[in-house]
């Protein structure tokens, strides 16, 4: 019986080191809630030194408040569609239809908006449409349990096609759209709808994610599917509830570029989900499912967003970038793996 | 009789806090068939790992023909002739039987490629000797599990293989494939292969063993030869621990009325079960491994469709298509696969034991998380789970103190039912005697549980009643004085065909 008694207080020490361990110190802890903010605060400043060593007159043109209101505007709408990926990727899915569902609702709504049709309903074309489009990607991955990256894979290829047909192969132009012309051109408070709306679908999805319910299930679900379903959790409903919100999104960024080019055609929208699932990604959801943030989403939006803006601002070649942008991509993510496993170690 | 081939000496083996083996000692000689037998957990597996290369001993020798080796790696096994046979065969489907039997050790042709031709001829004969109803050149998916089977023992024979592992061989098969094996095995034996056979079926042991070795708790216990081979005394040799007052006997704990009434459900491999659990009791289900126990209770709660009966609660027929539906009858299960099936492992405290409290908790699906949090906090210090507060994270606690963050989320139901598998799995000694104090607390106010558990002093010490099961039958009944080993071990591996 002696030995058992000196075996548990061995184990009960080895159980409060772990515990330890988990918690970090406060330092560590502050670390990993700040997430991926350091590296983008590095970067910033790096291009504010870099565009005044290469300036002709000692000035940075990138530290401006105008080029600031800029960086956010070309955020807006990667940021929009990262959101909604968010969602996805915390299941553990993935989609890769948001640019086609984006051209789909941006074709659809500039078609509802001439003037031969019905113009006040534009706006919530553009959003019903990128809805009906996720909920095709919902069900076929919740009810008839087809991996996501396939489903979406098809989806791609699919709505991009309709997107070109619905637009007759060419550009849907028009110039006469008062119903929703604010969105991409207008300012409230001297800060630009885009930036507004954008700030809007951020602070919804994590409020969803963070004080609802469902978003506690949608962790859940991504973490442990089996372990979920075992606790009650209807499983399916989740799913095409993150493909549902994902369309949406993408529908409400279909009208965002919509009405700030007064145009849509077929090609729009081509290769933005890989910038969503890099600004996802970036911001330190895992891929697995179960682990991320919205504010991570953020930060790894922002990340993508002042690196382009700085590196042409630079007058880097657009092929320069892409490079530039790859490497950026995985360094981070290395970064960020390094620092979970340092977390976990400690 | 043979000369002995094998030996392992003073063989241990840690992970971390748990001693999985601690001075085992194995001998295996030529011509005869080694069983090698103990309850789940008493380091059979381990200790056929260190001898095939997996694991590394911390300390210990292993002699073949009387010379020490090391084995490193598994190929160093197979260098020595050394050959395991896994429970879960490993034959790759899409390949041929003979491209399988020498896989990763093709024989080549002078231009490099491998050598189809000496391929097939050489499985053609070994095959031959094991008289296979197939041909080298049959696709191994049309093979079934006995064939492949024969197929991973055709590819230890190629490989010249004087020492056979086979882990629970007849674990999948029929009773007349199980035949053909045991005729294929003591052929192999009288050809001068050692055979070390692993299994916890008793008449299997008995109807082929020539010797038996049995391990208890990761270590030696003893040896019997064929003449001292005797069931009852290898089952006392397998369970035969001190059972104290570790499990805070029930003591004259009184069943309340009926709580639940199982009635012929069946589906998968459990054939239909009738059993009946009152409030304040509790029931173990006790069996071995793979008997249908965890099916069953799966079954009960909903996780997986029933082919057949039904299930009352207090009486009333209640229909359970899914675990919600379970739980909203106040029915609980903890799964036996703690991190695979029960925790989120990357979610708070919180999170986890509120995830089935979360509607009460709540408006219009907003996340009351002050309640929850004073909630949590609360079953934090009634289970004394160690945990740094309700954010904490529990994928970084101790196996005991996660078991005890699920039993907060099935207490916050304030369950009706529990149904608990392997309650006690993987869980240091002092984290196991509360578990049972939280079962014996939850017994007394009026819950009905149904212990799963492998462990049979466990299933002796807390349970009031005992439901034995064997291959998806339910063979036995045991209450009083009947609840011993012997009697719960005979009825979980009491096998009619060998016995008649």
């Amino acid at each position: 019986m002696s030995t058992t008694g000196t075996g548990a207080a061995s184990n009960a020490d080895t159980a409060q080191a772990t515990e330890q361990k988990t918690q970090g110190s406060f330092a560590a802890r502050t670390f990993e809630r700040l997430g991926m903010l350091p590296v983008l605060v590095v970067m910033y400043a790096l291009f504010y030194g870099l565009t005044i060593y290469f300036s002709d007159d000692g000035t940075s043109n990138f530290l401006t408040s105008g080029n600031n209101m800029n960086i956010l505007r070309q955020v807006a709408i990667n940021l929009v569609l990262a959101c909604g990926m968010t969602f996805v990727i915390l299941t553990g899915g993935i989609d890769l239809s948001v640019g086609s569902m984006l051209a789909v609702a941006a074709v659809l709504g500039m078609k509802v908006s001439m003037p031969e049709a019905t113009p006040w309903l534009a706006l919530p074309t553009f959003v019903i449409a990128g809805l009906a489009c996720g909920v095709i990607n919902g069900t076929m991955v919740a009810y008839f349990n087809i991996n996501a990256f396939v489903v979406t894979l098809g989806t791609m290829t699919a709505l991009r096609g309709a997107a070109y047909l619905l637009a007759n192969g060419t550009t849907v132009m028009n110039t006469n759209i008062p119903s929703f012309e604010w969105l991409g051109n207008g300012e409230f408070l001297a800060v630009p709808w885009l930036i507004w709306i954008a700030a809007a679908v951020s602070v919804v999805s994590w409020f969803i994610l963070r004080k609802t319910i469902l978003g506690l299930h949608i962790y859940a679900v991504g973490g442990n599917a089996q372990a979920a379903r075992l606790t009650g959790i209807k499983v399916t409903t989740v799913l095409l509830f993150v493909y549902a919100i994902n369309g949406l999104f993408s529908g409400i960024a279909g009208a965002m570029s919509s009405s700030r080019l007064y145009a849509a055609n077929g090609n729009w929208g081509v290769g933005y989900e890989l910038d969503a699932i890099a600004a996802v990604v970036l911001g330190g959801t895992s891929l697995n499912g179960g682990v991320g943030s919205i504010w991570g989403t953020v930060i790894g939006a922002l990340i993508i967003g002042v690196m382009n803006n700085g590196l042409t601002i630079l007058g880097l070649s657009s092929f320069w970038q892409y490079v530039a942008k790859g490497v950026v991509i995985v360094l981070a993510v290395l970064l960020d793996k390094w620092r979970q496993q340092h977390n976990a170690a400690m | 009789m043979g000369q002995v081939v094998l030996e392992m000496e003073g063989i241990s083996k840690r992970f971390g806090a748990t001693r999985a083996l601690n001075g085992v000692k194995l001998t295996v000689r030529s011509h005869e068939i080694q069983a090698l037998m103990g309850e789940n957990g008493a380091g059979k597996s381990t200790l056929m790992k260190v001898l095939s290369g997996v694991y590394q001993p911390d300390t210990g020798i292993i002699k073949v023909d009387g010379k020490q080796i090391i084995i490193n790696k598994p190929a160093d096994a197979r260098a020595a002739g050394i050959n395991l046979i896994y429970q879960e065969l490993s034959v790759a489907t899409n390949l041929t039987v003979a491209e399988n039997v020498f896989l990763g050790s093709e024989p080549r042709t002078r231009w490099g490629t491998a050598d189809i031709g000496e391929m097939n001829r050489r499985t053609e004969e070994v095959l031959h000797t094991l008289d296979a109803a197939f041909s080298a050149t049959t696709p191994a998916r049309k093979l079934s599990i006995a064939q492949q089977q024969q197929v991973e023992i055709a590819r230890a024979l190629i490989h010249k293989g004087r020492i056979l592992i086979m882990d629970e061989p007849t674990a999948a098969l029929s009773d007349r494939e199980t035949d053909a094996l045991f005729i294929i095995v003591r052929k192999l034996r009288d050809e001068g292969i050692a055979v070390i056979y692993i299994s916890h079926r008793m008449a299997e042991v008995n109807a082929l063993a020539d010797c038996v070795t049995v391990l208890r708790d990761g270590a030696y216990v003893g040896e019997l030869t064929r003449e001292e081979l005797n069931p009852s005394r290898i089952v006392q040799m397998m369970v035969g621990r001190p059972l104290g007052d570790f499990y805070q006997h029930k003591g004259g704990r009184t069943p309340g009325k009926l709580t639940l009434e199982v009635d012929n459900v069946g589906g998968g491999k459990v054939k239909p079960a009738s059993f009946k659990v009152h409030a304040g009791e509790v029931l173990g289900l006790a069996g071995l491994v793979g008997a249908g126990r965890t099916e069953l209770a799966r079954l009960i709660f909903g996780a997986d469709p029933k082919a057949s009966g039904r299930v009352l609660l207090d009486g009333k027929e209640v229909d359970i298509k899914e675990p919600l539906d379970a739980i909203k009858l106040r029915i609980g299960y903890l799964p036996e696969d703690r991190k695979g099936q029960g925790l989120f492992l990357q979610l708070s405290a919180l999170a986890n034991t509120a995830m089935n409290t979360l509607q009460p908790n709540s408006r219009l699906g907003v996340i009351n998380h002050p309640a929850l949090r004073k909630l949590t906090a609360e079953a934090i210090s009634r289970l004394s789970i160690k945990v740094s507060g309700p954010d904490g994270i529990v994928g970084g606690l101790s196996g005991g103190n996660q078991q005890k963050v699920l039993l907060a989320r099935w207490l916050a139901i304030n369950p009706k039912v529990l149904l608990l598998d392997e309650p006690t799995r993987g869980v240091d000694v002092g984290a196991k005697s509360e578990i049972y104090r939280i079962i014996n607390e939850l017994a007394a106010q009026g819950v009905a549980i149904v212990v799963i558990s492998s462990e049979l002093p466990e299933v002796i010490g807390i349970c009031d009643r005992v439901v034995v099961m064997r291959e998806g039958v339910i063979t036995g009944e045991c209450t009083g004085e009947d609840i011993n080993q012997e009697r719960i071990m005979t009825l979980a591996t009491h096998d009619v065909r060998v016995a008649a």
